[in-house]
Formats: C-alpha cells, structure tokens, sequence
C-alpha cells in the first residue's frame, strides 16, 4: 500500500471565487521522493497542510502511513515530521535548544537518532549556541530539517525548504534529501524551482489548485508535445514582439536571454520560414535550433493547452 | 511529563530573553503601585500657601507655625497687605491665603470668638474645598491645644475632624483595587500573547504536528506564568507593605492562597483570548483596553459599586476583579478569614473553572 495517498481532495477558503484545491488524486509510494512542482499560490501549502493534518478538506479522503487525516490524525502527527514554508522554529532559542525542545516533544533524544541526521548538523554544529533567528537562510533551513527529522518519522512533508536560499545550499540541501532516501523515508517535497523537479523520482506539475500531470521527470519530458526550438538573435525584446506576429506560432516565450518556441503545425518547415519572415522584419544574426525541452518548457505547454 | 517540563522550561527561554515581557512582568507593577499609591490619589499634599499677619502676635505665630508643620501646606510669603494677596493668586501658584485680623490674640484670650479669614483660589472647587477643610482642621487641633478645659466654642472642631485624613482612606482603599488590576492585566496579557505569538510566528504549525497534546500546550503556557504572577504578587506586597504603608492583618496564606485562585483566573481569561486572536497585536489590544477598563470600572476601587445603577451592578458581577477586591480587602485590611469570604472565593473559584474549561476546549487541534 502507497504511504500517502489522496483521493479526489478539494479545499475552499472563500466561498466565492476558485476553489484552493480542486479534485486532487495522487499517491506516494513508500520509500519515494516525490515533488510537488508549481508556482506560488498553486495549492502545494495546501496539501501539506491537509497531509500534516492541519486543516480539513471539503471533498476528498486521505491517509498517510495508513492513517486518515481526519480521523487518526494523532497518530499521524507523531509518525510524521513536517518543515512549513516558513521558517517556524523558536527564534530565541539556540541551535541546541531547538533540537533538544524537538526530540523531547517527541518523546525521543537526540542521542538516540543522531546518526539520521548527524550529516546535516554537523554542518551547523559549530554555530550550536547561536540563536536561530540570527542563521542565515541555509542554515536555518538544515536546522529546521533537523527538527523535523530527530524522531525518524516514516513520512517527511517539506514545503519548498530552498525558497530564499541560495544556490550552493540548495544543491547541498538536495543531496541531504537523496541520503534520506536510503534511509527508507518517503520524501513529499514542494519547490517553486523547476529546475529542482528533475531531482525527485516523480513529479506532480500543479497550477491553480488542479493537477496538471504526474510521472517521472524524464517521461514528463518525453511527453512534450511536438518540437521545441531555441531562437537567438541580439534584440531580445523586439525578437519576442515580432515573433508572437508570426501565425503559425503556438507558444513563445523568453528563457534566459534565448526565445523558446513552438508551431502549431508540425508538418511543415517552419524554421526556415520563420527565419526569412523575421529577417524581412530587420532582425539579423537570428539563429534557431531544436532543443529538448526542460521541465519548465513543460510546464507552461501544460498551463498553456490547460488555460 | 518530560514533554510537559521541556516545553516550560522553554517558555522561561522566551520570557527571560525578551526584554520587553520582562519590562512589562515587572516593570509594569512596580510602576503602577507608585503611581497609583502616590501620584492618584485625592490628596493634596505641599500646597503653597500665603500667610498675612495683621495681628503679629503669639497666637497667630503658633497658628502659623502649625500650618507650616503640617506635610499639606507650603508656606510661599508672608505678606502684609490685601493688594499682595491678589497679586500672588493671579501668579496661579499660591492656592490658598490666610489672614489674620489685628488683636486675632487678644480677641482669642479673652473668650471671645476670634476670626481668621481664609481665601481659597476656587477655580479648582474640588482643592479650594480640600484645602480650606484641611485649614479648619489645623485651626481646630490649635484651638484645643490652647484651650483643652475652657469653654471657648469649638463648633467647627467635630465637623472636620471627619474629613480631616482623607489620605489614609483613600490610599487603603487603592492598593487591594490596584494589586487586583495590575494582576488582571499582566496575566491575562502575558499569557495570551504568548499563545498567539506561536500562531504568528509559525511554530504552532510544528507543535500541532507532533504527539504533545493541545491540552498540555495551554496548559505548559500557563506554568511560567503562574509562577512569575506569584512574583510579581510579592514584589507587590512588599512594595505596599513597606513603601506605602499599607498593613496585611490576616492571614498570609490566605492571601497567597486566594491571590494565586484570582491569578489562575486571569491566566484561564487570557489563554481564552488567545485561542480567539490571531495577531499579538489584538491579543494585546483585547487583554490590555477590554480587561483594563472593566476593571477600573467596576472592581469598586476609584468608583463605588453601590452608587451605580442597579445594570451596571449586575454587570459588575462578571468582572473577577471585584470579587478578589472584597476578599483581599477583608484579608489585608480587615484582618478577616475564610468564614467572612468564602462566597466571593466560591464565586472566583467557578469563574477560574468555566474560564479553564471553555479555553481547553476552544484551543483549536487545527489550524483553522
């Protein structure tokens, strides 16, 4: 049996308007790392906060290790560990104590799981008697990891734990997630980052509270509809105006300081056309090439055909 | 238990390391007994007052040196004629005059009554009356002391004596009412910030998310601060006691015993606050504005309960405030027991309990 599992799950905060949440299925085997990929105000929060059974959903049913949200939600809260999205550790109270307050509450010490997360605070040890509201991003963020590993919980729920951290710490923070997963904890992770998606083993692309697709990285991927070219030239900004002009244009859009584009009909040699079309427009030096698509190409194909 | 020990001990982190929940444990009581035991009350104390002496004889100058001894009056001038007395009255800072008529000895010994003359600045009618009754008095005890046998009229002599002392009175009665609301307002506010300030930073997320039960969460918030009231109730007394003079002729366990009763109410008042607020801002809005007024108002201490109309009495009746009002009166000034005040301790007691049990009840297992 998977370890997380939601069916059919819809949440509304205001009676008005779109719903949180809408008709969310999906399921997390044991053992897995799995993402939730998607802009803010997606939803993702949401769904961790039904998972760690904070709040109660509308529509739907949910277990976690074997437990319904609803009505076991005692035994999930001891068995699972939980890093919100914001930084929710006590403030003015040390490294240390911190830890020390977290294994304790959850009946356990420190001593006792210290090898599951000696990797990670050894890292931070040599600032142990600093106050954690005086960390850096990184830092706080491997500490609150900490805490929500010291009890070895079966399930670990963490919502977008490198936002607002830097480059080097957030590689580093997903090489602690990869150790993890030998240890046999299934990983539910959210990040706002697509290039981060193709770290876990499988994805769930989420946009305005619906599901947009679930799988692997790599079969996402393979699934992109049609073909995915790179356009370059040295006037970005008016290369994007003029190239949105051209009419058999399905999608196109800036990424770095390169146009991504797709056409609408495959059939047909649009490159080449596009090309001289745009060469009549002024532009010169243009230069267009198929590339494979990344996540984030993905993603907006997806939010595209959805919309 | 280790759960429960661990999560106090974590609540004296917070409170000694924040200096503002320190300012406020125990800056705030010791602020507020002075103030109140000193600056509020309705005594007037070194009042300037001008002396004019058209008499210049034995008599008058015993009178006015009388008049200077007393802790209510400074003498500013000595002036001798009626122009001056204006002059300095005009300057606003002489409140009162005195004057004696030429032969004021003379008419005195010879068993005749004898007249003083005494002009009060009566733009302020509430001090012009407090001075002039307190003049009257000092007039009356100087009176006796010349004449303790003879039968020169004494009239005025048993009609200030009533109002004479009203410090005594006044203070006696403020610092029952003020230890009730200094308790009232750093119990309640301290613990409900406390609350809501896990809800705001976040952490209520990850507590809620683990085994230790919601219950030991109100009630491990409540430990620390029960027993820095008890502080805070010592410093109070000892400030009262030695400072301000105020007595305690009962029994002392009785008043920690009944005194801890009202803390824990306050406490139970203020956790109720905090599961209904989401912000520190309003859980400090709510506790200090909407519990200081009602206890200022209708605890009895500045204004008395039987001259309010009969609703606002019945309303009354829901502020814990009173009740600890009347027993640690009964305790500290009285030197009453148990038997004379089980009633309003019963009433605190059920008040302590339904607060306790709607506030667990009300602490919300989610978030929403």
């Amino acid at each position: 049996m998977d370890t997380v599992i939601l069916q059919h799950i819809s949440k509304s905060y205001v009676k008005e308007g779109p719903p949180a949440l809408q008709d969310i299925s999906f399921s997390v085997k044991k053992g897995e790392l799995f993402g939730l990929i998607g802009p803010d105000g997606a939803g993702k929060s949401t769904i961790f906060r039904i998972l760690t059974t904070l709040l109660l959903s509308d529509k739907g049913t949910a277990t976690v290790a074997g437990y319904d949200v609803v009505q076991h939600y005692h035994e999930i809260r001891s068995c699972v560990g939980y890093m919100p999205g914001k930084f929710s550790l006590y403030q003015d109270l040390t490294i240390e104590e911190n830890l020390h307050f977290f294994a304790t509450l959850f009946g356990t010490t420190v001593e006792a799981n210290y090898a599951l997360i000696k990797d990670i605070y050894e890292q931070i040890a040599p600032f142990k008697n600093r106050r954690a509201g005086k960390l850096s991003g990184g830092m706080k963020q491997k500490l609150a990891l900490c805490c929500a590993l010291i009890h070895r919980p079966e399930v670990l729920f963490l919502d977008e734990p490198t936002t607002g951290v830097d480059a080097v710490s957030r590689k580093e923070f997903w090489e602690m997630l990869q150790r993890l997963k030998t240890e046999g904890i299934t990983i539910v992770v959210s990040t706002p980052y697509m290039d981060e998606a193709s770290l876990c083993e499988r994805i769930a692309l989420i946009q305005t509270g619906q599901i947009l697709s679930i799988d692997t990285p790599a079969n996402i991927i393979k699934d992109y509809p049609g073909k995915l070219y790179a356009l370059r030239a040295p006037k970005v900004h008016q290369l994007l105006k003029d190239t949105r002009q051209y009419a058999g244009i399905r999608l196109c859009y800036a990424a770095g300081d390169k146009l991504h584009l797709s056409f609408k009909d495959e059939g047909k040699d649009h490159p080449a056309e596009l090309l001289s079309w745009l060469e009549s427009k002024g532009h010169q030096g243009v230069h267009i090439e198929e590339i494979t698509p990344d996540i984030e190409d993905c993603f907006i194909a997806k939010t595209s055909t959805h919309e | 238990m280790k759960q429960f020990m661990v999560f106090v001990r974590k609540e004296f982190y917070h409170v000694f390391r924040d200096r503002r929940t320190l300012l406020i444990l125990f800056g705030l009581p010791v602020m507020q007994i002075l103030l109140f035991g000193y600056a509020l009350t309705t005594e007037i104390k070194n009042a300037e007052i001008i002396i004019v002496d058209h008499a210049g004889d034995m008599a008058s100058q015993q009178l006015t040196t009388m008049i200077a001894a007393s802790k209510y009056f400074d003498i500013n001038a000595r002036v001798v004629s009626d122009e001056d007395i204006y002059k300095a009255f005009k300057k606003g800072k002489v409140k009162c005059a005195v004057v004696f008529p030429s032969g004021f000895g003379n008419d005195l010994q010879h068993g005749q009554t004898a007249q003083i003359q005494i002009i009060a600045d009566a733009a302020d009618p509430n001090t012009a009356k407090t001075l002039t009754n307190y003049l009257t008095a000092i007039i009356g005890d100087y009176q006796q002391q010349i004449s303790p046998t003879a039968n020169v009229p004494m009239r005025i002599e048993p009609v200030t004596r009533m109002l004479y002392n009203p410090e005594m009175n006044g203070s006696m009665n403020f610092i029952p009412g003020v230890m009730a609301l200094v308790l009232m307002i750093i119990c309640t506010t301290l613990t409900s910030v406390s609350i809501v300030r896990e809800k705001e930073m976040g952490t209520m997320e990850i507590l809620l998310v683990s085994p230790f039960k919601p219950t030991y969460v109100v009630l491990a918030k409540a430990v620390p601060y029960l027993a820095l009231s008890l502080i805070d109730l010592i410093i109070i007394l000892l400030l009262s006691v030695f400072l301000l003079d105020m007595p305690i002729r009962g029994n002392i366990i009785l008043l920690f015993l009944e005194s801890t009763l009202f803390i824990i109410c306050c406490l139970s008042l203020g956790l109720l606050i905090s599961s209904v607020t989401r912000t520190q801002q309003i859980a400090m809005m709510v506790s200090m504005m909407g519990m200081m007024l009602p206890t200022i108002l209708f605890t009895g201490f500045i204004f008395p309960l039987e001259n309010m109309p009969v609703p606002l009495q019945v309303v009354s009746n829901a502020v814990p405030s009173r009740w600890f009002y009347v027993i640690i009166k009964a305790v500290m000034l009285k030197g009453l027991g148990i038997g004379v005040i089980w009633k309003e301790t019963l009433v605190l007691a059920g008040m302590t309990t339904a607060l306790l049990i709607i506030s667990i009840k009300s602490f919300k297992t989610r978030l929403s």
